[in-house]
């Protein structure tokens, strides 16, 4: 794409938790609606559009991300990460787990950007205090729980991720 | 909602970037992090005909830290803050960085692209100020150096010509003697600052300040120097709390404005605060 000045549509080429993905993009299409609108994936949830609310996290090249603030374009030949690629199988990721069990959410609008958010903090610090969580997640708004259960429910994946307790 | 239509270039090297933005003019955007350029856009506040991608530009993103810290425009936030070498050098820039917005911003946000914005109410170009760091910028003429004390013009306004590329920042690696803080009021945590401030004191070994930048920001079009405040320290001890509470009085002088966040009234009495806390913060020393 280098070199060249692009006006119109164009292929974008992505790896979509393990699947290699295609279809067409104009520059202005945000990844977000890439995501759901062209390759259906409908797990990343679009809330504010203008990257405070952190519905649309996802991961890029395994950064988080706010995917309603990056083009489709810019993802081009990157490694993108949602929230249906979180559960290996039929069961439940260990996040999503404790999320269900400590109740950490209601009408479920912005879970995948939380679950997404959390995993990566997990990856970096597999034992995060709950002030850590909070200035991790102060990114992601919920306007369901209160923010007290999906603490909870972190720590508590964080727990069996390191091999102890199960969430 | 969704951004007006625009050509894109995703350009390879900084030769192409400034090629670009000198053929095109205003109507180039330089794309970096995108986490403030974006969000104007899907809101079409800004509805630029090209973006300028500087994202895949090989060696942009450089993290140094030799006798003076040195980085890449495309340095991402995230990764600046947890630079141990960065941490040790420039401290002041860590601490600033961890009240830029939230760490999923970070993780994308950029160094330059942050201080080429100059939103009045930003961290980094205030820290900047504070530390009497430079940018180099690249036009079609070539490099030049804009110290940062001649950058911040206004709003949302640099020194920075339509067809100049900033690539680099610099900072001065801190000496034994240097005393940093930064301290801000925001809403909510990652919020933009109502009213903050940053300051870097050097002080002798009897701990008498010898040279202090105070830099306030949320306050005024740009980060700006509190010249009384810095007259008010040198000379005397940091450790005096009555010279620190005279430096923190000078914001009380600021002419600023009030808005639909908070009156004048408060965001000078919230800029004295954070400079008082911001001195004592440096007068504790564990924030060098």
């Amino acid at each position: 794409m280098s070199g060249r000045i692009l006006d119109g549509e164009t292929v974008v080429r992505l790896v979509v938790n393990g699947e290699e993905r295609r279809a067409i993009a104009e520059p202005r299409l945000l990844l977000s609606d890439f995501l759901r609108h062209e390759l259906g994936l409908t797990g990343t949830h679009v809330g504010c559009e203008q990257g405070v609310c952190g519905a649309c996290t996802v991961r890029v090249d395994g950064r988080p991300v706010r995917s309603c603030l990056l083009f489709a374009v810019q993802a081009d030949g990157c490694r993108v990460e949602t929230v249906e690629g979180l559960a290996p199988g039929e069961e439940l990721h260990p996040l999503q787990r404790a999320f269900q069990r400590h109740h950490a959410l209601q009408c479920g609008y912005c879970t995948s950007g939380f679950l997404l958010a959390s995993l990566d903090l997990l990856e970096r610090e597999p034992d995060p205090d709950e002030a850590t969580i909070r200035a991790h997640l102060a990114g992601n708004v919920c306007r369901c729980t209160g923010y007290q259960t999906i603490v909870a429910a972190v720590v508590a994946a964080a727990a069996e991720l390191r091999g102890e307790a199960r969430a | 909602m969704k951004p007006a239509s625009f050509r894109y270039a995703a350009v390879e090297t900084v030769d192409e970037a400034v090629a670009l933005l000198a053929e095109h003019g205003d109507e180039a955007k330089v794309l970096a992090g995108g986490q403030s350029l974006v969000p104007l856009m899907n809101l079409r506040l800004a509805e630029p005909g090209l973006l300028v991608d500087v994202n895949r530009v090989a060696g942009l993103d450089g993290i140094a830290a030799n006798g003076v810290v040195e980085l890449g425009a495309t340095a991402r936030q995230a990764d600046v803050e947890r630079s141990p070498a960065v941490a040790a050098a420039a401290p002041l820039v860590v601490r600033g960085l961890q009240r830029v917005a939230y760490p999923t911003v970070r993780a994308r946000g950029t160094i330059g692209g942050s201080i080429a914005h100059a939103d009045p109410a930003a961290e980094l170009p205030a820290v900047l100020l504070a530390l009497g760091g430079e940018v180099v910028a690249r036009g079609p003429g070539g490099e030049r150096t804009i110290a940062a004390d001649d950058l911040f013009r206004g709003y949302f306004t640099t020194a920075l010509a339509p067809d100049e590329l900033l690539v680099r920042v610099r900072v001065p690696a801190a000496a034994p003697g240097l005393r940093v803080g930064l301290d801000e009021v925001a809403r909510k945590q990652g919020d933009f600052a109502l009213a903050g401030a940053a300051v870097a004191v050097e002080v002798d070994e009897a701990g008498t300040c010898r040279s202090a930048r105070v830099a306030v920001f949320g306050v005024a079009d740009r980060p700006i120097r509190l010249a009384a405040a810095e007259q008010a320290l040198v000379g005397r001890p940091l450790a005096d709390a009555a010279a620190r509470d005279e430096a923190a009085a000078a914001a009380l002088a600021l002419d600023t404005r009030g808005d639909g966040h908070a009156s004048a009234e408060y965001r000078r009495e919230a800029a004295a605060a954070m400079v008082r806390r911001a001195l004592a913060q440096a007068t504790d020393g564990g924030a060098r």
